[in-house]
């Protein structure tokens, strides 16, 4: 299968600091990859990358390509805005604005201009649903996003995310946060999800790893020690170091 | 049960003592102030006082033109501070790159707001009434305020710029919005109550301004001409304060300076209070 994304020799500093140190990956579309790794391996960063939100750290530095659709999204002049649009972003607290629900659902597609009660209407619903959602919120839409539990609030986070029709959904350990009965919800809809949408998750969590992923990258001081089908790499890791992660020797 | 030795008891007494006292002696202190002012000045409060000018003829003192002058100094100083200093502010926490200038700026502005009212009173009365020849005017008034409170706007914006929350921001660029755009409809609606705190602070220090005004804006008590705004800002105005100056200082009239001193006593007690309204709804 053609990879949606891929990154060249990805390297990134903070400052001096290296934090990726020459990742090659092939993101394929339309599945899961789990991004796993001890804290401060660079899973997140990477993640960050792949829409280009490290850009807001002001000392970061970055070497190589990160080619989505085969064009590099780092190239001079790209259209960063509309980069973000296709690959959605998913965090890992849950953060909606301090406005309604619906308007929470409602900021991507009037921030890409659209305008039109029916439409958005439309889009809060279908995405709403999406995130499975809906049902319990339809009948308190005006009111503000702030006052739904944990769970609810990264749902509606990712309801947010699909009402801009993304491509790519990125998820930063987007159920950590989450107590287990949440985080169970928001893995079946990652599942569900997946018909549409490529989606790319970091997580602490190995058994969600194992559980949801077609794919998990092993990373390590900046460094994909290795990547292949979840099955494979959680029932036969091919390194040594992965093994020893995997079955709880460091972490 | 175990009880304190007397010499602890007594020292525990002392302390508590000089507490009180002191607490006593500074309410004290406030009440006979306000209420020195209020039975001074309160006599001499009457609807023609607050709805009149001065009249030489019928020898009768009315405020309305310099509560008018206060009301046009307030509204032409905001009008200018707070799209320079919300502006300034957004640029310095949003956009600026490089720490040493924002440093240096913020700074200057720390600077800036400690400087006694007195030298922007020099500098505006040089500056803008003789050098870009507005003479003593409301305007050259107003913007000499607008220098001063400035600091105040940029320092109160910054502060509540800085409280909303990073993940915010990185929501909205994550949906595909752009920089502005983000800040246009999340930040800023974020930071709404402290922009209206800093207006409230800022209104409060130009209410108390006496020292600028006398120096910008002249001393005439007299009926502005308020038939185009820019007839208004060229004219020469007191406002309440400055009103209190004339009052007691050039025409030794006491009573009318005190009732000024009531008229500026309840507008403050009232800045105060939607201050506390705009903090307390938004804590």
């Amino acid at each position: 299968m053609a990879p949606i994304i891929r990154a060249e020799r990805l390297e990134l500093y903070y400052g001096t600091h290296p934090a990726l140190r020459g990742i090659t990956m092939d993101l394929p579309a339309n599945q899961i990859t789990a991004l796993i790794g001890p804290s401060g391996c660079g899973k997140s960063t990477f993640l960050r990358t792949l829409d280009r939100m490290n850009d807001l750290v002001p000392t970061v530095s970055i070497r190589g390509r990160v080619l989505y659709r085969g064009e590099d999204i780092y190239a001079p002049g790209r259209d960063v805005t509309a980069l973000r649009k296709q690959i959605g972003m998913v965090f890992q607290k849950a953060n909606p604005f301090p406005m309604s629900i619906y308007d929470n659902v409602a900021y991507g597609p009037r921030t890409h201009g659209i305008r039109d009660r029916g439409r958005l209407d439309a889009i809060v619903e279908e995405s709403l649903r999406g995130a499975a959602i809906w049902d319990e919120v339809r009948d308190r839409l005006k009111k503000s996003a702030l006052g739904l539990s944990g769970g609810q609030q990264q749902r509606l986070c990712i309801a947010r995310a699909l009402a801009v029709e993304p491509d790519v959904l990125l998820m930063d350990e987007a159920t950590s946060a989450l107590d287990p009965i949440s985080a169970a919800r928001i893995e079946e809809l990652i599942l569900e999800l997946k018909q549409r949408y490529t989606i790319i998750m970091v997580t602490h969590n190995l058994q969600q790893a194992a559980r949801v992923s077609d794919r998990t990258a092993f990373f390590l001081l900046g460094e994909v020690i290795e990547y292949g089908p979840t099955g494979q790499l959680f029932s036969m890791p091919r390194d040594k170091r992965t093994e020893e992660y995997i079955t709880g020797r460091f972490g | 049960m175990s009880r304190l030795s007397p010499r602890r008891r007594a020292y525990d007494m002392a302390v508590r003592a000089l507490l009180y006292g002191s607490t006593l002696l500074t309410c004290g202190l406030l009440l006979a102030l306000i209420g020195y002012i209020l039975y001074r000045g309160v006599p001499g409060i009457s609807w023609a006082f607050l709805t009149t000018a001065d009249s030489v003829l019928q020898g009768t003192v009315g405020i309305l033109p310099s509560i008018r002058n206060t009301i046009y100094v307030i509204l032409a100083s905001l009008a200018l501070v707070l799209p320079l200093g919300v502006g300034a502010a957004v640029y310095l926490t949003e956009y600026a790159r490089n720490r040493r200038l924002v440093g240096a700026i913020e700074f200057a502005t720390e600077i800036l707001a400690g400087i006694p009212s007195i030298l922007y009173a020099l500098v505006g009365a040089v500056v803008f009434c003789q050098v870009l020849g507005l003479g003593k005017t409301l305007l050259a008034g107003s913007l000499t305020l607008v220098i001063m409170t400035l600091p105040t706007i940029i320092r109160t914006t910054q502060v509540s710029l800085r409280t909303v929350p990073q993940s915010y921001r990185e929501g909205a660029l994550g949906l595909g919005s752009g920089k502005w755009h983000m800040i246009r409809t999340v930040v800023l609606p974020g930071s709404l109550s402290g922009i209206v705190t800093g207006c409230i602070l800022a209104v409060g220090r130009i209410v108390g301004e006496s020292a600028v005004l006398l120096y910008t804006a002249g001393l005439s008590t007299m009926m502005q001409d308020f038939s185009t705004i820019e007839a208004l800002m060229r004219s020469s105005g007191a406002t309440l304060t400055v009103a209190l100056y004339v009052y007691a200082k050039e025409r030794a009239d006491l009573a009318a300076a005190f009732s000024v001193a009531t008229v500026l006593l309840a507008l403050t007690a009232l800045i105060n209070l939607a201050a506390g309204l705009v903090g307390r709804k938004h804590s």
